[in-house]
C-alpha cells in the first residue's frame, strides 16, 4: 500500500505549526515558575492567544531572506573598500557623525539583541516570544553589519578603534548607555514599551532618517547600504511596537495607567537621547538634509500626532511634556553642540565652529532663536579662537541624574536661563535638567539614585585618576588624535593630503 | 511613588551611589554664573566642606570662569548670590558648610550689568 501523499501546507498553516505549534503548557512545573518575569509589573493579560503576530515569518524563511540581504550588503561593502569609498565623502568632518553612531548607537543594537533574546525566553505568550526571538537575531545582525561597514573608516580615521570600551566609560556615551540599561533592568512589558514602542515606533524615524539620508547626502554609500539592509527589519520592529501597546490596552483596563506612565517616561528619555542626533543633523553633516526642527515637525508633531489620535480610542493620550519637547526642538541641537565644543578635550570625535555659510543656514532654519541666542555664542568663541584663546571649559559639568546629560537646557520659554530642578530622596539632593527627568526620578528614586554619573565617578576616583590625561587614558582616547578640534587634527591632515594628491592627478 | 521591583526588599537594599562619604572627605558643589551660557552648564567641584566661601571668589571662579570677556569687569561687591535657589549673602571668611553649602548644593551668582557677550547671555 502506498502512503497517502502529504499535502503541501500553505504559508499560514506552516507559520502556525512552526510558531504557536511549538508551545505547550507545562505540567511538572508551574507556569509562574517557568515564566517568573512577566507578571510583577502589574500588567494583566487574560488571554495570550489574542496576540496578533506582527512578523508572520518562520525561522527558515527568515534565514533565507536575511541571507540574501547579507550577500547584497557585503558585495557593496567590498566594492566600497576596493574603490576607496572614503575618498568620495563630502568632507572628512562628516566622519565624525559616523564615530558618534558607532560609539553611541551600535552598542545599543547589541544590547537590544541581548535583551530581546531574554524576552524570547521569558514571555509566556508564544506569539510575542517568537517575535522577540526574531528581533533578537535582527539586532545582532544590525550590530555586526554596522561594525563591518564602519570598520572601513577605522582604517583611515581616528576615534573608531575603541568603540565598545568607550561606550562603557565615556561621559557622553553614558547617555545612550544608561538609557538602554534603564530599559533592560525594567520588566519585559516596560522594555517593550520603551524600545519597541516609544523608540522604534514613535521616534525611530528621527534616528534613522537623519543618519541614512545624511549618509546619502554626504557620499557615504556604505552606511546607506546597511541602512537599507536594516529597513525591512525596522518595519517588523515597528509592527511589534504597536502590537504590544494595543495588546496591553485591549487585555485589561487596569493596564492603561501603567502603559501611559511608561509612554510618558520613554518618550521623554528618547527625546533627550535624540538630542545627539539633533546636533549631528544641524552641525556635523557638511551637506545638510533638513534641520532638526523640520525633522521633529514631520516625524513627531505630524506623524506622532496622527498615531496618538489613533490610540486615543484606547484612552492613551499624547505623552506628557510633548509640548515642551517640541519647544526644545528650537534649541537642543545648538545647546548640545555647544557642550561638545567646550569639552572637545574629552570628546572622542572632532568639533568645530560652523563656517559663515553654515551659520547663515542655521539663522535661516531657526529664525526665532538662532541670531538672538546662539549665533553670538559661536561668534564670541570664533573671536577668541582667532586671538589664540580657544574657549575650553576646564571644569566638569553638572549632570542630570536621570538623562545624565550636562544640565545645559534652558527654561521652557526663556533661553537665557538654565532650567534647574531638584528632589530630595533619603536626605540626598538630586538634580535634573527638566520636569520630565525629575518626574521619572520621583517615580522610581530607588532606581535612579544608583545612577553611575561620570562626573561624580571621576571625583570618587573610579575613572583612572583626577587629571584629564588620566581619565582620557582610562577612556582609551588618544590625546591630540581622537579628541579636540577638527582643525589641526590628524584626520584633517590626511584628508587635505588626499585632496591635494587628487588635484595633482587631475592636473 | 516607589519602584515596582521583582525582588522583595529591593528598595531597602539600594546603595545610593553618590553619598557624601564616597567623596573622600569632599562634598560636591555646583557653581553657575547666570546669564553666561557660553558655560554650557553649572560646573561641579569636589570641595572640603570646611573650605572658606571666599576661596570660590579668589580661586575657583577666576580659574574656571576667568577667560570670559565679562570677567575682567566683574565687581564682587555687586554680585547677587543664591544657594540652592535661595538668595544669600555669604560670609567670605566662613566655611562653605557654615554658609549653608552642603553636599550637591548649587551656588549661583549673578552679575548685574554683565550679561554675556554683547548682552546675549552667552
Ligand atoms: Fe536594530
Ligand atoms: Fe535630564
Amino acid at each position: 500500500m502506498t502512503p497517502p501523499r502529504k499535502k503541501k501546507m500553505n504559508l499560514k498553516q506552516r507559520y502556525a505549526l512552526m510558531t504557536r505549534g511549538l508551545d505547550w503548557e507545562t505540567s511538572y512545573q508551574k507556569m509562574d515558575d517557568v515564566f517568573p518575569y512577566d507578571t510583577f509589573e502589574g500588567i494583566k493579560i487574560t488571554d495570550w492567544s489574542k496576540w496578533e503576530d506582527p512578523f508572520r515569518l518562520t525561522m527558515d524563511a527568515y534565514w533565507k531572506y536575511q541571507g540574501e540581504k547579507e550577500r547584497k550588503l557585503y558585495a557593496v561593502l567590498d566594492s566600497f573598500a576596493q574603490n576607496n569609498g572614503q575618498l568620495g565623502i563630502s568632507d572628512a568632518r562628516y566622519v565624525n557623525a559616523i564615530k558618534l553612531f558607532l560609539t553611541g548607537v551600535t552598542p545599543l543594537e547589541y544590547q537590544a539583541h541581548r535583551h530581546f533574546s531574554h524576552l524570547g525566553r521569558h514571555i509566556r505568550g508564544v506569539g510575542p516570544r517568537v517575535a522577540a526571538q526574531m528581533q533578537s537575531l535582527d539586532e545582532l545582525r544590525h550590530a555586526q553589519t554596522q561594525i563591518h561597514t564602519i570598520s572601513h573608516y577605522n582604517k583611515y580615521f581616528d576615534g573608531f578603534a575603541e568603540f565598545p570600551h568607550m561606550h562603557d566609560r565615556v561621559w557622553y556615551l553614558s547617555v545612550p548607555k544608561s538609557f538602554f540599561d534603564d530599559a533592560c533592568s525594567a520588566g519585559p512589558f516596560e522594555f517593550f514599551t520603551a524600545i519597541s514602542f516609544a523608540f522604534e515606533y514613535v521616534l525611530t524615524n528621527l534616528l534613522f532618517v537623519p543618519f541614512m539620508s545624511g549618509a546619502a547626502y554626504n557620499g557615504d554609500l556604505a552606511t546607506v547600504t546597511f541602512g537599507f539592509s536594516a529597513q525591512s527589519d525596522e518595519a517588523r520592529h515597528m509592527t511589534l511596537g504597536i502590537e504590544v501597546i494595543k495588546f496591553m490596552l485591549e487585555q485589561h483596563p487596569d493596564n492603561l495607567p501603567i502603559v501611559q506612565k511608561w509612554v510618558d517616561k520613554w518618550f521623554w528619555r528618547g527625546h533627550k537621547v535624540l538630542g545627539l542626533v539633533a546636533m549631528m543633523m544641524d552641525y556635523m553633516l557638511p551637506k545638510r538634509i533638513m534641520s532638526w526642527k523640520e525633522a521633529w515637525e514631520i516625524y513627531f508633531t505630524e506623524a506622532g500626532g496622527a498615531l496618538f489620535e489613533d490610540l486615543s480610542r484606547y484612552g492613551l493620550r499624547v505623552p506628557k511634556y510633548a509640548d515642551i519637547a517640541t519647544d526644545e526642538a528650537e534649541h537642543i541641537s545648538h545647546q548640545n553642540w555647544a557642550i561638545f565644543y567646550q569639552y572637545t578635550q574629552a570628546a572622542g570625535f572632532h568639533t568645530w565652529i560652523p563656517g559663515d555659510d553654515e551659520l547663515d543656514w542655521l539663522s535661516e532654519k531657526y529664525p526665532n532663536t538662532f541670531d538672538k541666542y546662539y549665533r553670538p555664542r559661536f561668534e564670541m568663541w570664533r573671536e577668541m579662537e582667532a586671538k589664540g584663546e580657544r574657549f575650553y571649559n576646564n571644569a566638569l559639568p553638572q549632570l542630570c541624574q536621570t538623562c545624565q546629560i550636562p544640565m545645559g537646557y534652558t527654561e521652557p520659554g526663556d533661553p537665557t536661563k538654565i532650567g534647574f530642578r531638584s528632589s530630595v530622596y533619603k536626605d540626598e539632593r538630586y538634580h535634573f535638567c527638566s520636569d520630565g527627568c525629575k518626574d521619572i526620578f520621583d517615580d522610581e528614586p530607588e532606581k535612579f539614585s544608583q545612577a553611575w554619573l561620570p562626573v561624580h565617578q571621576i571625583f570618587q576616583g573610579n575613572c583612572g585618576g583626577a587629571d584629564l590625561s588620566d581619565v582620557l587614558k582610562w577612556y582609551h582616547m588618544d590625546q591630540g588624535i581622537d579628541n579636540m578640534d577638527y582643525n589641526g587634527s590628524p584626520d584633517q591632515k590626511q584628508w587635505d593630503a588626499w585632496q591635494a594628491a587628487r588635484k595633482k592627478v587631475a592636473g | 511613588m516607589a519602584v515596582v521591583a521583582l525582588k522583595p526588599g529591593y528598595a531597602d537594599a539600594v546603595e545610593i551611589r553618590d553619598r557624601k562619604e564616597n567623596f573622600h572627605g569632599n562634598q560636591v558643589v555646583y557653581l553657575h554664573w547666570e546669564e553666561h551660557l557660553s558655560f554650557c552648564a553649572a560646573t561641579a567641584f569636589p570641595l572640603p566642606p570646611e573650605m572658606p566661601f571666599g576661596a570660590l571668589t579668589e580661586k575657583l571662579i577666576p580659574q574656571f570662569y576667568g577667560m570670559h570677556p565679562d570677567f575682567k569687569s566683574l565687581d564682587w561687591n555687586s554680585v547677587e548670590w543664591k544657594i540652592d535657589g535661595e538668595p544669600a549673602t555669604p560670609d567670605m571668611s566662613k566655611s562653605l558648610a557654615e554658609n549653608g553649602v552642603g553636599h550637591k548644593s548649587l551656588v549661583c551668582f549673578r552679575t548685574p550689568g554683565l550679561n554675556g557677550y554683547k548682552g546675549s547671555c552667552s
